[in-house]
């Protein structure tokens, strides 16, 4: 087990290494200028902010000095945000994006798992058809249109009702979290409730499940512990990843909602080329998304015990 | 055998279904215990005012948004709109623009200006929101700091009618060699390089505005980046500043005109750059102004909503090149364009956004002349969609670069929805009016400046905004030695022009200049004139005294109050 999870973290220090190695080369080979601006800045000027930023260096260079800094867990100052350092931005906005994106995964994972067995369980009859339909539209209609669309509902609401039930945008409370974490969890939801139901109908048939009825076991029991326990795995399979996508991913969400989330800087960055933003945030949701799979891996041999951990 | 089988089935889901609900109800128990640790942590993470109405009579307060994260409060590099907004009411140069949108003294209570250079008389009442007083030494050392080579500031150029500034700038001379010095205490000397009739109106701009040195020196590089590494002088303070968030202004009591100034308080509670987003939240009540766009405009009406337009002052225009080897050097094809196309037409029938209007001349609408608009008092010259002229000088310029037919051309352009719009226009009216092909060759913004920068285009849809109130920020774009001269346009006559109305004392003068300038540029169809940018916008019923400007901080709420 130890062995094990040394091994993997190394396999994933590797893995980052080469995330960033591949990103800083990718991103100077971007067409585009980082230090272009609506004004034209004279050759001076110009040299002087080369120099500020290192670009004045031979590109290998400018690599070695990168990934010295990393290693010291120092990412650079933003291009665009003048005076703050990228370990700033971070290390302010994704708290933000993880509180937002947790609670989305749970949304995601505790209603895709209860629609997913609700729906094995009703198969072919009403609550599946219903529940189905929505589990498509779900899945097809992009989180942007379903952003607006909530804020929009959200809007009408509140002016129905004469008074401000939920806020329509902003941060700082539980109230401001609710509705876009449920918007960003939608889509996952949609596919976690496809895999549980589709997981829960492929073991129902099993020997075991027989067994357990066989042998005269509570209805409720054969359900909940051999049914769905064996079902769920699957599901947990993609949580990880899924947990790491939807906090990085919730850009949309967050400028729909305007929530000060990593996620805004993050595409913000590739925008307008800032290339310190770019490099910081890229390592460190690569990072995080390898973290992610090894945590999954290590909780998949707790919940099926078949599998070995070696 | 199939006669027990249903029963038993049934009685398997209702237990399921149970289970299921109760389950259910675990994850729900869940759910409200996460909520309210998440709460507690959000409470580390951000605070904010929350759910304020965007106006508020008890606290005097406005609730606003911001369309960006202000990215640079250090006036000495600032260069965006947003930052510029902020600093116009948190800190103040020499001179300021009223709610008329005229010059108005700001820490400088009068000022003599001549041709060789500026006194400015500054106020003993001015002061830092430490309690110190605004000294002279304030502006040399902010001047210079924005001089100074190693400050990489980008409107560095600004300060240049300064005398020996670009010498600095440039490294050649020491910062001491700057003409500008501090006499005593509230009295600031300048010297300029050559005469300048419009020294008053640059001073208004931000970069001019005073930074303490021992203030700078202490935030050792962070300067500007947060509530408490900047120093404030202006009508309001930031209180509150949580990045990508909200941003709150309280009233500065010790701002010397603070009597002028109504309002306790501006809430910037909500950063967003989405439209959808800030009209829903206009809508909701939560915020007291909100920009239009073409698809909500109709909506707004029908709310019965305050709709406001006004000129955001900025031109847009197809820019040629006119390098060497480039087909568009050649005049008649130039003319042959100009003449092929309705400004008007794309405006109120292709883009049709609220509030925009024809482009006729480099010079937009809103500038001052001697006694009125400068455009009123030189018009636009005429221009009409004419074919027949535009076959004509399509034959000429196919005789004189000598090829049957002219070859396909490059339009540069940026990736926003009305730059497309406008490129498939201009692409489609010169197939069908000259027979022209245009490769429409599509950029990100960092990329297409870069294209601009090299030349790499024989047209490219650009635009220009002003730096300061008088036509020059204008007027001197296609100079030969202006840098944002991306077409290198390069004309004597006109660079003798533009050095008339930088010298010149006389208005009247200068204003000619301009005029003749506005008739070159159409004349030589330097530019193709597209259109001018105009912004529709929505109020809240009960703010008042909000007011929008094409130069200086925009919008400005230092004379906004809420009427009972």
């Amino acid at each position: 087990m130890w062995q094990y999870t040394v091994k993997r973290l190394i396999q994933g220090v590797i893995t980052v290494w080469f995330i960033a190695t591949a990103t800083f080369f990718a991103m100077h080979s971007v067409p585009g200028d980082p230090l272009a601006n609506d004004k034209a800045v004279s050759a001076e000027i110009r040299a002087n902010l080369e120099a500020k930023y290192g670009l004045d260096k031979p590109l290998s260079e400018q690599y070695l000095i990168y990934m010295r800094n990393i290693l010291q867990g120092d990412f650079g100052i933003s291009f665009t945000q003048k005076n703050r350092s990228v370990n700033d931005i971070i290390a302010e906005h994704f708290p933000i994006s993880a509180i937002l994106g947790i609670l989305a995964v749970v949304f995601a994972g505790m209603g895709g798992v209860l629609w997913g067995a609700l729906t094995a369980l009703y198969r072919n009859r009403l609550p599946d058809v219903i529940i189905m339909f929505l589990v498509i539209l779900g899945i097809s209609v992009p989180s942007f249109v379903v952003a607006a669309i909530s804020q929009l509902a959200l809007v009408n609401l509140n002016d129905l009702l004469g008074f401000s039930l939920l806020p329509v945008a902003g941060w700082g409370t539980v109230w401001h979290m609710l509705v876009p974490s449920m918007v960003l969890g939608l889509g996952t939801m949609a596919y976690l409730t496809r895999l549980m139901r589709s997981s829960m109908l492929e073991i129902v048939n099993s020997d075991f499940i027989r067994t357990a009825k066989a042998k005269g076991l509570p209805a409720s029991r054969v359900f909940t512990s051999h049914q769905m326990r064996n079902a769920i795995l699957p599901v947990v399979t993609v949580l990880g990843p899924s947990i790491a996508a939807i906090t990085t991913g919730g850009f949309v969400v967050e400028l729909v909602f305007a929530i000060p989330g990593l996620g805004r800087y993050f595409v913000q960055a590739v925008q307008q080329l800032d290339y310190t933003v770019i490099m910081g945030t890229t390592v460190f949701y690569g990072a995080f998304l390898v973290f992610m799979v090894i945590v999954v891996d290590l909780l998949y041999g707790y919940i099926d015990p078949r599998v070995r951990l070696e | 055998m199939s006669t027990t089988a249903a029963p038993e089935q049934d009685n398997f889901s209702r237990s399921a279904a149970r289970q299921l609900l109760g389950l259910g109800a675990a994850a729900l128990v869940g759910i409200v215990l996460l909520l309210l640790g998440l709460s507690w942590a959000s409470k580390l993470t951000a605070s904010g005012s929350i759910s304020t109405d965007a106006v508020d009579v008890a606290t005097n307060t406005l609730t606003l948004f911001l369309r960006e994260e202000p990215p640079q409060l250090d006036s000495s590099r600032s260069t965006d709109q947003v930052s510029g907004m902020v600093l116009g009411h948190v800190s103040e140069g020499l001179l300021r623009y009223d709610e008329h949108n005229h010059l108005a003294p700001g820490v400088a209570k009068d000022w003599e200006i001549n041709e060789q250079g500026a006194i400015f008389h500054l106020r003993d009442n001015a002061l830092w929101s430490d309690g110190e007083p605004v000294t002279a030494d304030d502006f040399v050392f902010a001047w210079r700091l924005a001089l100074d080579p190693k400050t990489a500031s980008e409107y560095a150029f600004i300060l240049y009618p300064i005398k020996n500034a670009e010498a600095v700038n440039k490294g050649e001379l020491p910062l001491q060699a700057l003409g500008v010095r501090a006499v005593d205490d509230h009295t600031l000397a300048v010297e300029f390089e050559m005469p300048i009739a419009y020294f008053d109106k640059l001073v208004a701009f931000s970069t001019y505005n005073p930074i303490r040195q021992d203030f700078y020196e202490a935030t050792n590089g962070s300067y500007g980046s947060d509530v408490d590494t900047l120093l404030y002088n202006g009508p309001f303070v930031i209180s509150r500043w949580v990045h990508g968030a909200n941003l709150l202004m309280e009233k500065n009591p010790d701002y010397w005109d603070a009597d002028r100034i109504k309002l306790d308080a501006l809430d910037f509670a909500y950063i967003t750059s989405d439209a959808t987003a800030t009209l829903n939240l206009f809508k909701d009540k939560k915020i007291a102004y909100a920009t239009l766009g073409a698809e909500n405009l109709n909506n707004a009406m029908e709310q019965g909503w305050d709709i406001f337009r006004f000129m955001d002052g900025s031109v847009f225009f197809i820019e040629f090149n006119h390098r060497e080897g480039r087909p568009t050097r050649n005049l008649n094809l130039r003319k042959a364009m100009f003449y092929a196309q309705d400004s008007s037409e794309l405006v109120y029938k292709v883009t049709k956004l609220p509030g925009y209007l024809p482009g006729e001349s480099l010079f937009p609408v809103w500038l001052q002349g001697v006694h009125t608009f400068f455009r009123q008092e030189y018009p636009a010259p005429e221009a009409t969609l004419d074919l027949e002229k535009a076959r004509h000088h399509l034959e000429l310029a196919k005789q004189e670069l000598g090829v049957a037919e002219i070859p396909p051309l490059v339009l540069l352009t940026g990736d926003n929805p009305v730059s497309n719009v406008q490129s498939e226009y201009y692409q489609q009216v010169f197939r069908k009016n000259l027979g022209l092909t245009l490769k429409i060759d599509k950029q990100i913004f960092k990329q297409r400046l870069a294209k601009m920068l090299s030349g790499e285009f024989d047209m490219v849809l650009a635009g220009w905004g002003p730096d300061y109130d008088d036509p020059l920020t204008f007027g001197d774009l296609f100079a030969s030695w202006n840098l944002n001269n991306r077409g290198r346009y390069q004309n004597p006559e006109l660079d003798r022009l533009v050095r008339l109305a930088q010298t010149s004392q006389d208005p009247q003068e200068r204003m000619d200049a301009f005029g003749a300038i506005q008739q070159l540029v159409i004349d030589e169809v330097v530019i193709i004139p597209n259109y001018e940018r105009g912004i529709t916008y929505v109020t809240h019923p009960q703010m008042r005294g909000m007011v929008r400007r094409a130069v200086g901080p925009d919008p400005d709420f230092t004379s906004a109050y809420i009427a009972p």
